[in-house]
């Protein structure tokens, strides 16, 4: 038994490997290839980006009120010239690491140092750059003492409205609130191989198909890829994956040619814009037109009109 | 109102009479009300108007068996959805409510739920009435993939909004509130209030058992458990929830 799964483990990563190595185009990857690079061992995290984007960063700690989540990391970092706040699911390089950050569970001072610093940013006028690579938020008895669903609710309240750019990128593993609660901003990319998705593909085979082995079907039927998402128009644009650096270069590319032009625009209208695009998502028959309702509630506000 | 029924208590498995508030006299376990009974427990009578009683869900991800599954709850639960919204007036002060069903696919939030919710808070915002929602979820709408993730986005992001229109939102936990429903809108209230004994968390409670390998402790996500850990205001009977909401609404009344 144990060696039939290890056999299994085998395969998948050859398999794994051979995709990698004969970089094929992303359409010829299935749904459930996705899940497994995105949450492979090895591939570069929140904390591996910065420190190649960055030329100096200096990581802050804790939400001043309860502790430090290491499953959360945070801090200020230059880019040619410009500084910019980083937040990241951390999930470690290795099992030790993982172990030490939860496989990037956060628990609520997790959000709540991300909204700390982002509270921060603003304060400053920095921009913010987000690294989403996380299974979940983390479903404990500390983190639902201690709010959870507040701490999430309140990011998504407060990111929606930071007057400073903001932009996400989703380099791994998307998942659910957890992955939400630092994934509100003006722009939101995936790498080629990462996912989103509103529960894990397990989650889903457990409980809408009544079967837990039924992953690989869910992951098809949920339709979570970088691809996908595009589509939907949920995300902006997929950011191809190469080796590290040269992904990291890409994204660093594209954080200059983003802030390059969203540090221009008056940071009213960065939320204007954002609070807009999030207003459209969903999909209903019988629905009014909403967009006249919020700019009248827009002329409505101090900060907004 | 004197419609006594004989019903199945879940909670103590004894055979209840339940009265016009529908709590069983023997645990205190509030049954779910209908939209009507909810209304009747707060709202001027014959006030209510509903507000996109049109709206239907879409299958956005294409998803196979989703659209029998919503044609089946509408059946079964005479809803078109898992939320009911309007205008009422309480005690002659005009409100817009928002009231979720967990009939309705375990109150799942999908499109139709996110939308019509940020309808009700765009709603309060321009007329500056008080939003009053009362949740009753077990989370995002799966079917409905990352567009149901994107309704926490879009509800909480519309609640930044009454903060900065200064409009109150005033937030009813119901038995029960969990996942993104939690974790969006019912925790953004000025004023949050919940129903006694209600189950309200993020993760539910199956899934933390499955986490930390134990039971949970008796009580654990309770309302009351909520109170004492600060997430929630207070704990306000059915037959004290009109003079409840009154209050607010006339201490939230805004003076030139
Ligand atoms: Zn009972």
């Amino acid at each position: 038994m144990a060696d039939e799964k290890k056999q299994v483990l085998q395969e998948t990563v050859e398999h794994m490997e051979s995709m990698l190595s004969n970089n094929q185009k992303f359409e010829a990857k299935s749904s459930w290839d996705c899940v497994l690079l995105s949450r492979q061992s090895g591939r570069p995290g929140a904390k591996a980006f910065i420190s190649m984007i960055c030329d100096q960063f200096m990581e802050l700690h804790g939400d001043r009120s309860y502790g430090d989540d290491p499953a959360m990391i945070g801090g200020i970092g230059t880019v040619e010239g410009r500084a910019i706040t980083f937040i990241g699911n951390r999930k470690g390089a290795n099992f030790r690491e993982n172990v030490s950050c939860n496989y990037g569970m956060s628990n609520p001072e997790g959000y709540r140092k991300a909204l700390r610093l982002a509270k921060q940013a603003e304060k400053f006028g920095r921009p913010v750059v987000c690294f989403i690579d996380t299974p979940g938020a983390y479903p404990g008895l500390g983190s639902e003492e201690r709010g959870i669903g507040q701490a999430i609710a309140q990011n998504l309240k407060v990111f929606s409205t930071l007057k400073t750019p903001v932009l996400c990128f989703i380099i791994g593993e998307g998942g659910s609130g957890g992955a939400l609660g630092i994934g509100i901003g003006d722009k939101l990319y995936m790498l080629e191989n990462a996912v989103y998705s509103v529960i894990t593909p397990e989650g889903f085979a457990s409980i809408l198909l009544r079967d837990p082995s039924k992953a690989k079907e869910a992951a098809e039927a949920m339709k979570m890829t970088s691809h996908h998402l595009k589509e939907f128009g949920v995300i902006h644009d997929i950011i191809e994956e190469k080796s590290p650096e040269e992904t990291a270069r890409l994204i660093k590319e594209t954080i200059i040619r983003d802030l390059d032009n969203l540090c221009s625009k008056p940071p009213e209208h960065l939320v204007r814009y954002r609070l807009k695009k999030i207003r459209g998502i969903g999909e209903v028959s019988g629905g009014k037109e909403w967009w006249q309702p919020l700019l009248e509630v827009f002329a409505k506000t101090q900060s907004f009109r | 109102m004197s419609n006594e029924v004989l019903k199945r208590c879940p909670q103590c498995q004894k055979d209840v009479q339940v009265g016009e508030h529908k709590i069983c006299p023997y645990c205190n376990y509030h049954f779910p009300l209908t939209v009507a009974e909810r209304l009747a427990l707060f709202a001027d009578e014959g006030s209510f108007k509903e507000m996109s009683s049109g709206m239907r869900s879409m299958n956005p991800i294409s998803l196979a068996g989703y659209e029998e599954k919503l044609k089946e709850n509408q059946k079964k639960s005479s809803l078109s959805d898992a939320v009911t919204i309007g205008r009422c007036t309480i005690g002659g002060k005009p409100v817009v409510v928002g009231i979720m069903s967990f009939a309705f696919m375990g109150g799942s939030m999908g499109s139709v739920v996110g939308e019509k919710i940020t309808q009700a808070m765009v709603e309060g915002a321009l007329t500056g009435d008080p939003v009053v929602l009362f949740t009753a979820s077990g989370g995002a709408r799966m079917q409905e993939g990352i567009f149901s993730l994107m309704q926490m986005a879009k509800t909480a992001s519309t609640a930044a909004l009454l903060e900065e229109t200064r409009t109150p939102l005033f937030l009813v936990l119901t038995n029960p509130t969990t996942g993104g429903v939690t974790a969006s809108f019912a925790m953004l209230g000025d004023v949050i209030l919940a129903e006694p004994g209600a189950i309200i968390g993020f993760a539910g409670p199956r899934v933390i058992e499955g986490t930390i390998g134990e039971k949970l402790p008796e009580g654990f996500q309770r309302s009351e458990f909520q109170l004492e850990k600060g997430f929630i205001d207070s704990i306000v009977e059915r037959k004290k929830l009109k003079e409840t909401l009154s209050f607010l609404i006339e201490t939230h009344t805004r003076r030139a």
